[in-house]
Formats: structure tokens, sequence, C-alpha cells
């Protein structure tokens, strides 16, 4: 369809000196910014390392055994603080369980908790943020004052009681809950970022003159506004998706989070830390998985955002 | 999607004997915290088919809100139309809804902006925003659109058009994009074009390429051209008719050749006398004395009288003159215009 021979015929009489066609080269159509997005991201080393990361702390989560653990639960204080042996390959900790497994097992409550909650706290702060930044006036002095008061609430007394409300089955392991509790409590930051880069680029000339040629309030919002305010708002939140794991294990230390014995890192991390001078294996594993899953979203976050600014291509 | 040119046609109150735009009496004000802003203060002008109207006026006298008053583009808050008609095709256009008013904007008057780079949505590709307005507007399919989008190109000379719907905003040069601005203020042929400094940002070479891309444009559409400038340059090459401003109010409405022939307004002869000429080498350039006024406390009068060589009592204290009629289709806001001319 697009032919490249037609570009050279299509001479410009203007005298301006025409910058360089980029896409003398490539056999290439106009593309939509995604598509662009991708074959950046595909060049990008960083993206790649980040991805394969991602994949195989996903596939943990979603089929452990695949990983040739065994047993989390299988535990003997015969073999407390053990050496690794067998297919313990990081030996055994403070109650005699096989860490590699637990940690193997701990990604899925983990890696949900952490995920569908930055996911909540995306949503709510995507919808609180634009809203209050497009409408301003009243509704923005609303939308920032409610901001401003779960902001103020102590984050751990909040979480408390939440936690304790959403998890009055006895039976259940509390992943819900805390998701939950984790997801309504950390939407703020984000939020705010994304009120005051809409507010930056409402004002830009584009959205006038997208007004000026017959744009509706919902156009401008969804195609002039929004594309040109998620940056920041992405890093904010791949930022909370590691601030999410460690605020879980801390619920769980405090016992109102993960419990009905479930597996996490976060639970795993805090049994170990008092005896970690004793036994620092059963602290260190579980602590570089949360490290390397952390920094595996922040890569991917940034290599994301980097191949979806056009400014930088 | 349905035909919008269609629509509008059924727009009660659509004449299409009357003129093609006409503002009458147009006041604007801002609201702010420090007072009111008096930005527009009783605009008048009408527009035909064809023709070119320039805007002229120092920053701040009024000449892009009343532009933007035109398109309903204000931001309001702060900014209110308080008095005044909009007409287009003896239509008012500030008594339509919303809706209405939306469905006026690009395809009957559109306007194009000073700074294109930052009046293009730097995250699509220009292809995309073209086509865009296509399909929302016309209802185009995708290949069609992007059809109708590499002709425009074209149209406006953007060299290698089919290549370059592919590119970015800011992949564009200063003059390339202002053609990308121009070509998408078209897109839904518009009756009437308003250029808000088209060529401010732009170096003087390409500023001529780009005038006399617009003069070409407007020849072959016969649009209303409506040329917003502090450039008397710029003005006297393509313009027909100019209305110069100060405070917010049209001083003096004439025929381009007039007014750079006889002014009848000081105003607008200070600022004729203003422009460097070359048999003045050596010599101090004339300007203006003074400062324009504050919006929001515009002196009582005539508002130019602290700055003018005329000025009497009677442009101290009594109201500001009227439009005194000086010759058919000329008008000069002064009492004194006979002196003016007459010098």
């Amino acid at each position: 369809m697009s032919d490249i021979d037609a570009v050279a015929a299509v001479a410009g009489p203007s005298g301006e000196a025409p910058t360089e066609p980029r896409h003398a080269n490539k056999k290439d159509k106009p593309r939509s910014l995604a598509a662009d997005a991708w074959i950046d991201l595909r060049k990008s080393k960083i993206f790649w390392f980040a991805a394969v990361l991602v994949i195989i702390i996903t596939a943990m989560a979603v089929f452990p055994g695949l990983f040739g653990a065994g047993d989390p639960r299988s535990c003997a204080l015969s073999r407390q603080h053990a050496g690794p042996s067998g297919n313990a390959l990081f030996g055994f900790d403070y109650q005699g369980c096989d860490v590699y497994a637990k940690t193997i097992y701990g990604a899925r409550n983990s890696l949900q908790v952490s995920l569908v909650a930055t996911l909540l706290s995306g949503i709510i702060g995507l919808v609180v943020g634009l809203a209050a930044g497009y409408f301003g006036g009243w509704a923005d002095a609303l939308l920032s004052r409610f901001i401003d008061v779960v902001l103020g609430i102590p984050f751990l007394l909040a979480a408390i009681v939440l936690a304790k409300r959403l998890s009055s089955d006895p039976t259940s392991n509390g992943v819900m809950a805390v998701t939950l509790t984790l997801g309504v409590l950390g939407w703020t930051t984000a939020a705010r970022i994304m009120r005051s880069s809409v507010i930056a680029s409402k004002n830009q000339d584009y959205v006038a003159a997208a007004r000026m040629l017959g744009s509706g309030p919902a156009r401008l919002m969804m195609r002039h506004i929004l594309p040109n305010s998620t940056a920041s708002f992405i890093v904010v939140l791949t930022l909370l998706l590691g601030a999410n794991i460690a605020s879980e294990a801390t619920l769980s230390f405090l016992g109102i989070g993960l419990k009905n014995d479930a597996i996490s890192w976060g639970i795993s991390i805090a049994e170990a830390t008092p005896v970690a001078r004793v036994a620092p294996a059963p602290l260190v594993w579980p602590s570089l998985f949360l490290a390397a899953t952390v920094l595996a979203f922040i890569m991917l976050g940034d290599a994301v955002r980097d191949a979806f600014d056009p400014k930088l291509r | 999607m349905t035909d919008i040119k269609a629509e509008i046609d059924v727009l009660p109150g659509l004449d299409p004997r009357a003129p093609l735009l006409e503002v009458n009496d147009l006041h604007v004000e801002f609201r702010t915290q420090y007072g009111v802003a008096h930005a527009v203060n009783g605009a008048n002008f009408t527009l035909a088919p064809g023709e070119t109207l320039a805007i002229l006026g120092e920053s701040g006298c009024g000449k892009s809100v009343t532009a933007q008053a035109i398109m309903g583009i204000l931001d309001t808050p702060p900014g209110f139309i308080t008095k005044g008609e909009v007409k287009y095709r003896g239509l008012d256009l500030l008594k339509l809804s919303e809706k209405q008013r939306r469905k006026v904007r690009a395809n009957q008057i559109a306007m194009i902006f000073q700074d294109a780079l930052s009046a293009l949505n730097p995250v699509f590709t220009v292809g995309y925003q073209l086509a865009e307005l296509f399909r929302k507007h016309r209802g185009m399919s995708r290949a069609d659109a992007k059809r109708r989008s590499i002709e425009l190109l074209d149209q406006v000379k953007i060299p290698a058009a089919r290549a370059r719907i592919g590119d970015y905003p800011h992949q564009f040069s200063g003059g390339m994009r202002q053609r990308v601005m121009i070509a998408m203020a078209l897109a839904l042929d518009p009756e009437v074009l308003i250029a808000d400094e088209p060529t401010t940002a732009l170096d003087v070479t390409v500023q001529a390429q780009i005038m006399g891309l617009l003069a070409e444009l407007q020849q072959q559409r016969n649009m209303g051209l409506i040329l917003i400038t502090h450039d008397m340059g710029v003005v006297a090459d393509v313009a027909d008719r100019i209305s110069v401003m100060y405070a917010g109010k049209v001083v003096e409405e004439a025929p381009v050749y007039d007014i750079y022939a006889r002014p009848s307004h000081p105003y607008a002869k200070a600022l004729l006398e203003s422009i460097p000429r070359l048999d003045m080498k050596g010599q101090q350039l004339n300007v203006i004395g003074g400062l324009p006024p504050a919006l929001t406390a515009i002196p009582k009068g005539c508002a130019f009288n602290p700055r003018c060589a005329y000025a009497q009592d009677v442009c101290r204290q009594n109201p500001p003159p009227p439009p005194y009629v000086v010759a058919p289709g000329r008008t000069s806001r002064c009492h004194f215009w006979r002196d003016v001319v007459g010098e």
C-alpha cells in the first residue's frame, strides 16, 4: 500500500529544507502509537531482561510445581536451620521448613496481592486524578480534600481496621482482604500525580486546538489529555507494586494479613528477620526474589513508558 | 455518523445571504482574583467570503481573545462573554448550545494557532490526527481518511506527504509543522479561517512561504480569512482590510491601502510611523511613548488618551468616542480624525 518509490516522486515545491525522510529505508506505513512502541520495545535490552524475569516469576506463581520444589508445608523441627540438601536448595528455616519450596510457593500470594492491589489503586487513582484535574473548580476541591483525608489516615491503623473487618471469615486465607485493603489505601499518590499531569496537559494548545476542531469533553479527556498524562503515573504504579509486597508482609507479620498457614514472601521475611543473625539464608532468599520482582516490574514500566513517549524516538 | 454539514444547514436562523461573519459589540472580560480585566470592549467587524481582514494591535490589546470568543474556546471561567453577537450567516453563535456550537467549529469556522508544536498532540502521528478528523466528522473509512489526509498534506505543500503522515509533530520543522496545522484547520472545508499570529514563531523566509500558502489556499477556497498579527509588514501584502485594536476596541477600520496612505486614528498613525524604513538610516526610531493600559484599569474617556499627541480635555472626560465614519467602509474612534487624516 505505501509505495516507497512514490515518496521520492512527490517532491515539494517548497524552498524549505525537508527534514530527512525517516522512513526512507524502512518499508512501513503509518502505525499506531502502540505499534511504534512495540517496534521500540523489541530493540530494548532492558525490556527483554525485565520481561524474562516477569515471565519466570509469573510461572512460579501459576505453576509452582514446575520448579522441582518439595512440599513447603512439610516442616520438621529436627531440620531447624539445616543447610541445603536434596531439592531443598536454600536450606531450612527456624521451623524446619524447606526455604526453596516456601520461596517458590510464596510467589503466588505475594504477586497476587500486590498486582491486584496495585491495579485497584491504579484504577481509583486514575479516575479520581483525571476527574479532579479535568473538571477543576469545586470538583477538584472536593476530590483533592478527599485525597488529603485518605492520605491523612495513618496507614497501619487504617489497614488493621480494614483488613480485620474484611477477613471476618475464619476459614479464608486473607488474600482477598489484604488485597482490598492495600488497594483501597494506596491510590492517593497515584491520584495526585495524575491530577497534576492532567492539569499540565489540559492547558496545552493542542487541547484548545482539539476543541477548536470540534472535540467533545470525552474525546478531549481520552484522546488528548490522558495519553499525555500517564508517564509519571506508570512510574508511581511500578513503585507501588514493590511497596505493596512489603506492606502485605507487614500486615501478615502483625497477624492481620495472610493467615491459616498461607505462604508468602512477606511472611517468610517477617519470620526470618528475628533469627537472621543465626540463619541468614531464610531471610536472604525470599528478599532476593522480592527485590528481583520489584526490579523487574520497575524496569518493565520504565521501558514501556519510554517506548510510548514519542519524543524519545 | 450523520452528515454534520447537512445538519448545520437546517439550523434555524441560518441565512445564506447574510454576511459570512459579523461581530457586533463584542465584550469579553476575565474575572480574576485581582479584579475584572476588560479584554475586549466592543469589537465590531464583518467578513465577506474571499476577504482577508487583518486585526492589528500590540500584545494584550484583545486580538487573541476576540479570536477565541469567535471560536467559542474561551476558558470559562475566568473568561466571560458579557455582551455582543458573533453572527455566522446571520446566526448568532453565542446563543447556540455547546453541542450545536461544536458542529460549527472546524466545519464552518476553524483556527490556526501561533505555535504549531504545542497545538498538535505530541503522542499521535500527524496522519492519525488528520485522519481522525475525517473519520469522526465525515464518517470515512480508515483507508479513505488516510487518502484524504495525504491529499491535504500535499495541498499544503509538504514534500513527500505519503511518507510523512507516519511522523510525529516534533519530527517536523517549524514551517512544516505550521503547514500541518493549516491542513488540520482546513480539513473540514471551513468558510472562515482565523489565523492567530500564524507566523510569529517562524523565521522570516518561512513566514513569507506560509503567508503565501495561506493566501493561495484562501483564493482556491474563497474563504474568509481573519489574520491576527502585530506585524505590519505581513499585513500589507495579504490583507484587504485592517482593524486596528487598542485596549479591546477596534479604533480604526479601513481598507488596507487607505490606512497605510492616510491613517485616521492617532494610534494607527503612531504604529505606522514606528515601522523602521530604509530611508531612516542613522535616525532614531519613532516609538509610541508609554505602555498599553492594564486591562483592569482602562483610562476614562478614550483609552489611548495618555499616549496620544492629539489628546484634549474632551478625550479625557467625555465617554469614549463612537466610531466616526471617515469614508464609506472606513471608521475611526477619534474625535479629531479630521486632523489626523488631514496632516
